[in-house]
Formats: C-alpha cells, sequence, structure tokens
C-alpha cells in the first residue's frame, strides 16, 4: 500500500487508451466501472480532442457482480464492434476488472468477430500508464506486422507517439522535415495517426526510429528481432542529440554527409554575450526518463547551466537515468513520490526547475521558475502553436522556454543595484513576466517563510543577517541562504550573523 | 412569452431507464469540494492508481496547494493475503495523522477494489476510532464507482456522519448538503431572519460543531442527490420538509417558504423577509433569461442536479427542455420540481451512452449540459455545450446567485453568437 496525492502516472489502462486514441479505426471495450470513464476528459478536455476515445467501457455496477458481469461485457464487446466497425479491437480490463478475472480475452474470442482482436494483460497493481502504453501499441504490433519486401528508397517508421503525449503532435511533424531533409522517407508513424493496415505495413520500411522509449521500445526490440529492422537508440531532442541521432542515421543507412542538413539557433543564442549571464545557474531537473536525460544534456552542454539534481518518475528508465547522473557527479532521484521530490527541491534550492507539471507546482510555492520539459501533461502543454522538443526547432523551442523564466541579463544586475528602490521591490519581478511571480504564490505557504525561516540544519539566523539576506534578489536569495548555513556548519558557527553571510560568499565566489 | 401556456406535471410521466454504458464519474468525485467543505477533516481513498488517478484529473493539478485526501494505493503484496492490508493501512493512518495534527475528523473512503476485496472499512474505522479517541474520529463510507455515481459520494458521505450523530430531543432545523461559504452565510441570514435561530448544516465546517438529531429535528435538503442521507435522516426519527430546491427566485421562495410554514412564520413575516431579495434575483434573471427565452436545452445525467435545474431553465428562463437525465431519481425529494416540469418533457434516468448521443442529435438542441468527456466532441458537431460539473463547484443556489445560474447557461450561447470563426 502506497499513500499517495498526486501521481505522476496513470494506471495502465490510461495507456492503452491513449495507443487506441491516437489510432485510427481501432476500439477498445474496458471493462470498468462507470467512474473509470473519467479517462475520456484527459483527451476532450486537455488534449481538446474533438472526438470521444474510441473507448466504451463497460460500467458494471455493485448489483451485477452477484450475477453475471461476463456477458455484460459480451454483450458490450458486441454493440461496440456493431455500432463502431473498427478493423481491430482491444480488450482490457482496468483495476477492479481485474479482480473480478472475468478474462476479457477468452471471452471476446469467443464472440468470434470477423477482425483481429488483441486481449491485453494491464496488471494495474503492479505497473503504470507508460508501462500500458508500451505493452498495448507492442501486442498490436505482435498481432499485425508481418514481413513485407522493403520500399525502393530508404525508409523509416516513427514509433512511439500516442494521443495526450507531450509535445508528440509536433515533434513528429519536425522529424519528417528532419529526415526529409536527409533524404529518408517515412513510411509510418504509429501508433498516433495509423491505423490497423499501416502496423500490417511497417515491415517495408528499412529502419525504425524510436522518438520515445517509454511508449515505444517494446514494439522496435519485436521488430528488430522479428523482421530485422535496426532502430535509432538517440532521442533527437537538443542540437547535441541531434547530431548523435543523424550518426546513428548514417550507420544504419551507409549514406553519409548527413550533418549539415541541419541546423538550430540555439548554438549562437548560446554563445551571444547576454546568454553569458545563464553560466552556471543551477537546475534541477526531474520528468519521465527520455526527457530527462536529453535535458541534462542540453542544460549542461548546450545552455552551460551547472545541473544540481535530475530524477525521473519511471522506474523503468531508471538505469540510464542513474548513468546519466553519474557523468555529472550527481545521484539521481527515481522516485514517483513528488513530496520526495519537493523536499530535494528545497534541499537544493536551485535557481531553475525542469520538470514538470507537478514540479512547476512545487516551484511555485517554493518561488522558484519551473520550465515544463515532459508529462504528466496539463492544458497548457497543448499549445496552439507549433511548439516541437524534438530537432532544430525543438531545440530553439527549448532554448526559449528554459530562459523565458529567468531574469534576463542586465536586469539582474539592475534589480541588485536598486534593491531599495521600491519600484524594483522582489514582487515585480522580471519585467517581461510579472504575473509568474512568487509573490503571488498561495497564501498558506508563502515563499518568503519557506526560503529564509525554518532552516534545515541547525543554525539560527540573527535579525540583522536574516534582513540582509532578504536584500538579495530573490532569484539568487535561495542560493546564498543554502551556502552561508553549508559554510555555518562547517565551521562550527551556531549564529549566522551578517559576517557569516559575506564570510560565505568570499568562501564560494566562484 | 411563451406561446401556449404548458401543461405542467412530470411526475408521473414516463421515466426511459437506461442500463448501458454511463459516461459519469465515480462518487470519489465529491471528495474534490467536500475536503474543502470541512476544515478539519481529511479523506483517505483505499483504492487503486485509477481512483488515485481520478480525483487528480477531476481536481486538476493546478487547484491545491496540499489537498486533504489522498489514496492509499493498493498493490499486488496487499492483494495476496487480506491480514496484511489492516496493517498497511493502520501504518499509513498513523504516518497521516502524525504528519497533520490539525485532522479531527478522518474518512476512510471505500473504492470498487476495496469494496470487491470485501475489505471491512467500517470495522477498520471503529477500531481507529477507539485507537486515536478523542483526537480523531474515524468514518468510513464507500465512493465507489460500482455503488455511487458523482455527487452520491457527499451523499454517501453525510449519511455515514448522520448516523454517527448523537440524539436529542431538541426542536431544531438541519439543512443537509455542502454550499459555497458565502451562500450558506446568505442562506443562514435569510432563516434567521425569518426568526429561525436553532438550525445546523450537514456537512459541519469544524467537527467541534455541536450536533444532534433526533424526533423534533425538522430537515431540508439543499441538494437533490442527498437520497440516502434522507432516508438516514427519517430512520433517526427527523421530519422532512419537502418543496422545490432553492435554485432561481421562485425555487428558493418556495423552498425557504415550506421552512416557514414548518416552523409556524407567518406569511405577513415571510413575505417581509423574502420580497426584497426575491424582487431583486427576479429582475436579475430576466435580464439573462432574454438569450435563453425560446432556446431548447438536452441534459445528459450528470450531478442529478439535472432536474431542479430544468424547472429553473424552463419556468423562470422560458427555455424548452428536450429530454432531462439523471443518473438516479430519488422521488421523494424532486417531486416538487418533477411537478413543475412540463409533461411533454423527455424524463430519462441512468445512462446508455451512445443511444443517448443518437437522441441528442435528433434533438439538436440549443444548448446541451454534459460531462467534460463529451464536451468538446459535441462542441466539434455543431451544439453549444455546458459543462455540467461547473454547477457543482459554482454558487448556485438562493437569490443572489440566480441570475448567475442563468448566466451559466447563457454565456456558451452568447460566446458562439460571438465568434465568427468557424472551427
Ligand atoms: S470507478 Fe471505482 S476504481 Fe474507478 S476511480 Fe471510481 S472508485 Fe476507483
Amino acid at each position: 500500500m502506497k499513500l499517495s496525492v498526486w501521481t505522476y502516472e496513470g494506471p495502465p489502462h490510461v495507456g492503452a487508451i491513449r495507443v487506441a486514441t491516437g489510432m485510427e479505426k481501432v476500439h477498445l471495450v474496458l471493462h470498468a466501472p462507470q467512474g473509470d470513464t473519467y479517462a475520456d476528459l484527459l483527451f476532450t478536455m486537455i488534449e481538446r480532442r474533438n472526438h470521444r476515445p474510441p473507448v466504451t467501457y463497460t460500467t458494471f455496477q455493485a448489483r451485477d457482480l452477484g450475477s453475471d458481469t461476463a456477458s455484460l461485457f459480451k454483450s458490450a464487446c458486441h454493440d461496440a464492434y456493431n455500432r463502431f466497425k473498427p478493423d481491430l479491437l482491444l480488450v482490457g480490463a482496468s483495476c477492479t476488472a481485474e479482480l473480478i478475472q472475468d478474462d476479457p480475452g477468452g471471452l471476446a474470442e469467443a464472440l468470434d468477430l470477423p477482425v483481429p482482436v488483441v486481449a491485453l494483460e494491464l496488471p494495474s497493481y503492479q505497473r503504470k500508464e507508460n508501462f500500458g502504453a508500451d505493452e498495448t501499441f507492442f501486442q498490436i504490433v505482435k498481432k499485425l506486422a508481418s514481413p513485407q519486401p522493403r520500399t525502393k528508397n530508404i525508409s523509416c517508421n516513427l514509433i512511439g507517439p500516442t494521443a495526450l503525449g507531450f509535445r508528440h503532435r509536433d515533434d513528429v511533424k519536425e522529424l519528417e522535415k528532419v529526415l526529409q531533409n536527409l533524404g529518408i522517407e517515412v513510411n509510418v508513424v504509429a501508433p498516433m495517426g495509423s491505423e490497423p493496415s499501416d502496423i500490417v505495413n511497417l515491415g517495408a520500411a528499412h529502419f525504425n526510429v524510436l522518438m520515445y522509449p517509454e511508449t515505444g521500445e517494446s514494439a522496435c526490440r519485436f521488430l528488430e528481432k522479428s523482421l530485422d529492422q535496426p532502430f535509432t537508440k538517440t532521442v533527437p531532442i537538443g542540437v547535441g542529440a541531434l547530431s548523435d541521432f543523424i550518426k546513428e542515421v548514417e550507420g544504419i543507412t551507409g549514406l553519409n554527409d548527413l550533418q549539415n542538413r541541419v541546423d538550430s539557433r540555439l548554438p549562437w543564442y548560446s554563445a551571444s554575450v547576454d546568454s553569458t549571464y545563464l553560466t552556471g545557474k543551477r537546475v534541477f531537473i526531474f520528468g519521465d526518463g527520455s526527457h530527462v536525460i536529453s535535458a541534462a544534456r542540453i542544460a549542461r552542454e548546450e545552455i552551460g547551466f551547472e545541473v544540481v539534481g535530475m530524477g525521473c518518475f519511471n522506474r523503468e528508465m531508471a538505469r540510464p537515468v542513474r548513468v546519466a547522473a553519474k557523468s555529472l557527479d550527481i545521484e539521481a532521484l527515481i522516485t514517483d513520490d513528488y513530496l520526495e521530490v519537493e523536499s530535494k527541491i528545497a534541499e537544493l534550492a536551485p535557481e531553475l526547475i525542469l520538470g514538470t507539471q507537478m514540479e512547476r507546482h512545487i516551484g511555485k510555492r517554493l518561488g522558484i521558475p519551473c520550465a515544463v520539459i515532459s508529462a504528466p501533461v496539463h492544458v497548457q502543454d497543448f499549445p496552439a502553436r507549433y511548439s516541437p522538443q524534438m530537432g532544430p526547432e525543438g531545440a530553439n523551442v527549448i532554448f526559449d522556454t528554459w530562459v523565458h523564466p529567468l531574469v534576463m541579463g542586465l536586469e539582474e544586475h539592475l534589480l541588485t543595484m536598486f534593491r531599495e528602490d521600491f519600484e524594483f521591490s522582489d514582487a515585480n519581478g522580471p519585467s517581461h513576466h510579472a504575473a509568474h511571480q512568487p509573490a503571488a504564490a498561495p497564501k498558506d505557504i508563502q515563499p518568503e517563510e519557506a526560503l529564509s525561516k525554518g532552516s534545515s540544519l541547525n543554525v539560527i539566523w540573527m535579525t540583522d543577517a536574516e534582513k540582509e539576506l532578504r536584500k538579495i534578489p530573490f532569484f539568487v536569495r535561495g542560493k546564498a541562504k543554502r551556502n552561508t548555513e553549508r559554510y555555518a556548519v562547517d565551521n562550527g558557527v551556531l549564529e549566522i550573523s551578517i559576517d557569516t553571510l559575506y564570510e560565505a560568499k568570499a568562501h564560494y565566489a566562484r | 412569452m411563451p406561446k401556449d401556456i404548458p401543461q405542467l406535471g412530470c411526475a408521473k410521466s414516463p421515466v426511459l431507464k437506461e442500463r448501458g454504458q454511463h459516461e459519469v464519474f465515480c462518487g470519489l468525485t465529491s471528495i474534490v469540494w467536500l475536503h474543502r467543505k470541512m476544515q478539519d477533516a481529511f479523506f483517505l481513498v483505499i483504492g487503486s492508481r485509477t481512483c488515485a488517478h481520478l480525483l487528480q484529473s477531476a481536481a486538476g493539478v493546478m487547484i491545491f496547494a496540499e489537498p486533504r485526501f489522498a489514496t492509499a494505493i493498493l498493490e499486488e503484496t496487499d492483494l495476496a493475503g487480506m491480514a496484511d492490508v489492516h496493517e498497511e493501512l493502520d501504518r499509513n493512518v498513523s504516518q497521516l495523522l502524525s504528519r497533520r495534527p490539525d485532522i479531527k475528523r478522518l474518512f476512510l473512503v471505500g473504492s470498487c477494489p476495496s469494496e470487491v476485496i470485501k475489505l471491512d472499512l467500517a470495522t477498520v474505522a471503529e477500531k481507529l476510532s477507539e485507537k486515536y479517541f478523542p483526537n480523531v474520529n474515524v468514518i468510513n463510507f464507500s465512493g465507489s464507482g460500482i455503488e455511487t455515481t458523482f455527487t452520491q459520494g457527499e451523499d454517501a458521505c453525510l449519511e455515514a456522519v448522520i448516523r454517527s450523530l448523537p440524539s436529542s430531543e431538541r426542536t431544531q432545523l438541519a439543512v443537509l448538503g455542502a454550499l459555497p461559504d458565502i451562500v450558506q452565510d446568505q442562506m443562514m441570514r435569510l432563516l434567521n431572519e425569518l426568526g429561525l435561530e436553532d438550525i445546523f448544516v450537514l456537512p459541519q465546517i469544524n467537527f467541534d460543531d455541536e450536533v444532534s438529531v433526533g424526533p423534533n429535528t425538522h430537515f431540508i435538503c439543499v441538494q437533490p442527490f442527498l437520497g440516502a442521507s434522507y432516508e438516514e435522516m427519517v430512520r433517526r426519527g427527523a421530519i422532512p420538509i419537502s418543496a422545490n430546491f432553492p435554485f432561481g427566485a421562485e425555487g428558493t421562495t418556495k423552498w425557504l417558504w415550506a421552512i416557514a410554514e414548518r416552523f409556524g412564520v407567518s406569511k405577513a413575516v415571510f413575505d417581509a423577509v423574502v420580497a426584497a431579495p426575491k424582487l431583486r434575483a427576479e429582475q436579475a434573471i430576466e435580464s439573462v433569461a432574454n438569450d435563453l427565452r425560446g432556446k431548447s436545452v438536452f441534459f445528459f445525467p450528470d450531478s442529478q442536479l439535472e432536474i431542479p435545474l430544468a424547472r429553473f431553465l424552463s419556468n423562470e428562463c422560458g427555455m424548452e427542455l428536450t429530454e432531462v437525465g439523471s443518473p438516479f431519481i430519488h422521488k421523494s425529494l424532486v417531486y416538487a420540481d418533477l411537478e413543475d416540469l412540463p409533461s411533454s418533457t423527455q424524463i430519462s434516468e441512468g445512462q446508455d451512452v451512445d443511444k443517448q448521443l443518437d437522441r441528442v442529435f435528433d434533438y439538436d438542441p440549443d444548448l446541451t449540459v454534459c460531462g467534460l468527456g463529451l464536451a468538446n466532441p459535441l462542441e466539434a458537431k455543431g451544439l453549444s455545450t455546458k459543462w455540467a460539473i461547473e454547477l457543482v463547484f459554482s454558487p448556485i443556489h438562493f437569490y443572489e446567485q440566480a441570475a448567475d445560474l442563468a448566466s451559466l447557461f447563457a454565456r456558451p450561447l452568447n460566446r458562439a453568437k460571438l465568434l465568427k470563426v468557424s472551427a
């Protein structure tokens, strides 16, 4: 039993719905009680889809339990087939139906429908949403994909995008452009946008591009083994990763000199002098494993931040995330408990969080700016404008998005110089988006309090020193506080005075 | 003005009963507003990751800093042996209570999984109540989707609260149903002005508020979905007051008058108290109703507020009713409102969502009231919609909110008129 307030992932059947909803001519019959239909709103409200997800929920009730939930499932299946006439039927059980063990697969098989049926095993009490998506797509591929003659020109499939995915819609478009520039055709994009006949045809491609390991890796591994299709391992988010991705493509296809065919503005924007102020900004990174690994590389190598902490919520990606963290001399935080993430962030007091909607929430409370890099998604993660993460345009978008919450170059100094001027009060924050500032944080938890009172270490701030601390601009105050406390502890100082503050400043001066 | 005076009375009209796929939340959803209402209470759902995800999706991650609810997520290991679950629950509760010493009431909320594995939360609650006496009172109820829809969670919660109330002979008025604070204050002012002093409201804001029930307790519901709470009050000997629900000027007046009559308040006093706010409400509605008059409306079943709201829209705003669907119809509660509906209205109970979607397209109403899962797909097909869940979260009861309530329905229609780009 695990106590949970907010969760990073839904149950595995939500992953199955993401796959089904992304596809065409597929219908999912889910053995589930009525409350589970809430999943529809994720797609119709958060993603603003204009269709209901292709899901029939059996919505059994307590009174059905005593009698016959199995026949309820059969009639729901039958009706759903007749009404929607899909080319492929998926059947599965949500957490409650898993307990009553009606065997949806067997029941659907017995109906002898004229279309292929895939029975999904979605262990709700062990696994989560990403697993559900990965497993569902893998089962569909396993059922339908078959050897096909390869296309005449070099081609690939884009594997992994689903409904409700973080920027999947735009990443697909961006990668299609990149591949076109490289002279490679796109055979099939799946699951999102594909129909069962496209899955049959996956085998015509020369290789697969694994866009999202979270949702497409099992399918890619299967295709590699059974259809002899190699797949790319680098997720092309960021300039460096994009270049590595293209190297992989060169290796697989035997094409060469592809590198110069893509171009991002990120390197010049990072090199230009206004970006000097980004140097060494301390960032904390959290999200799904793939996005975190990409973000850490960009943060470190392409923007010049210092990564002070990173981690992921999906245990499946723990290993590569640990490896990536180790290369930065930090230890990865692998957890799906947002309270743990919150206390880690409070402890590290970074200047910027790169996280999920959950961390945005945490950042608001602690008064730390946050840019979103990963699912779980929120309605804001489906912007009207083109906003990919992958490819050259993705790198541009990332540069803008991450830099936006920070105080801009010269402004940082102006704020420090004039901080006694009431018009430069902390509460105003960066001039370009005052509305996002911590002064607007929920009143029950004051960021000021969180930062300047209640030290986690055993030291006391004397009144003068605390006043002095408040004079430091809010965007570096957390760091100053933390460094001073650590300095005090290291030097056996129990009460922090103004002198301690400046001694610590001198000590940590870069 | 309506063209011809419609015939009223739906209480005896045939109800279309449906038993297909439902597209409604489960009772756990009620926790989203109940936990804000009871400030010393914590709601611990014993359920699955799905339950946690439902609560999160319904609440919206961004709304609350530290909500007073959580889910104890059952895992594979818990399902292996029952002894384990009780210990685990004990451990989680003590962890929770030590982190939140401000909690005086702990609700253990059952879910589909906990019901199916027959976890006896009543016994657990009893034991925990003994263990934490007198600091924390532990009560259980079920918000499971196999037994409750949406607002029935509040009903089940109140029913459990009523069951645990002490008995008394006091002559008093009980008002059942959670209201936003500002609305509750308005209601109390009106009742006080009518000369009623001994009043309590369930759910209580604080557990320390002393509340009891008995044969001299007269009670009235402020929400139509409190069927089980109603029954439990009757079982405890309390005497129901029946009326229309207090939506709009007319609904509010009839609701208040039913109470006034029961407590022997004279018509003169009553009129003096309600005259001004009633007139204000009527005038305010009038200015909004222009946009609604003659427009047709279709209700998908959602919160059980459908019948009283349909009465308001039809009788006070001049809308035409097509189908009014409700997940359940507690006739003892909504009788008065049913009686006031035009008898041509198609009333439906339960749901078979695909068939109902076919019907809504046949009716092609000007406005469709539906759940969040259906709203955008219907908009995309050219129907104007109003999300039903907003009606549960917004202040809509009594005189001062009457025009706001009408506006909630007028807004989507006005917006559709405003936009000159087609989607
Ligand atoms: S319907 Fe049942 S399983 Fe689903 S969220 Fe509600 S209580 Fe949990």
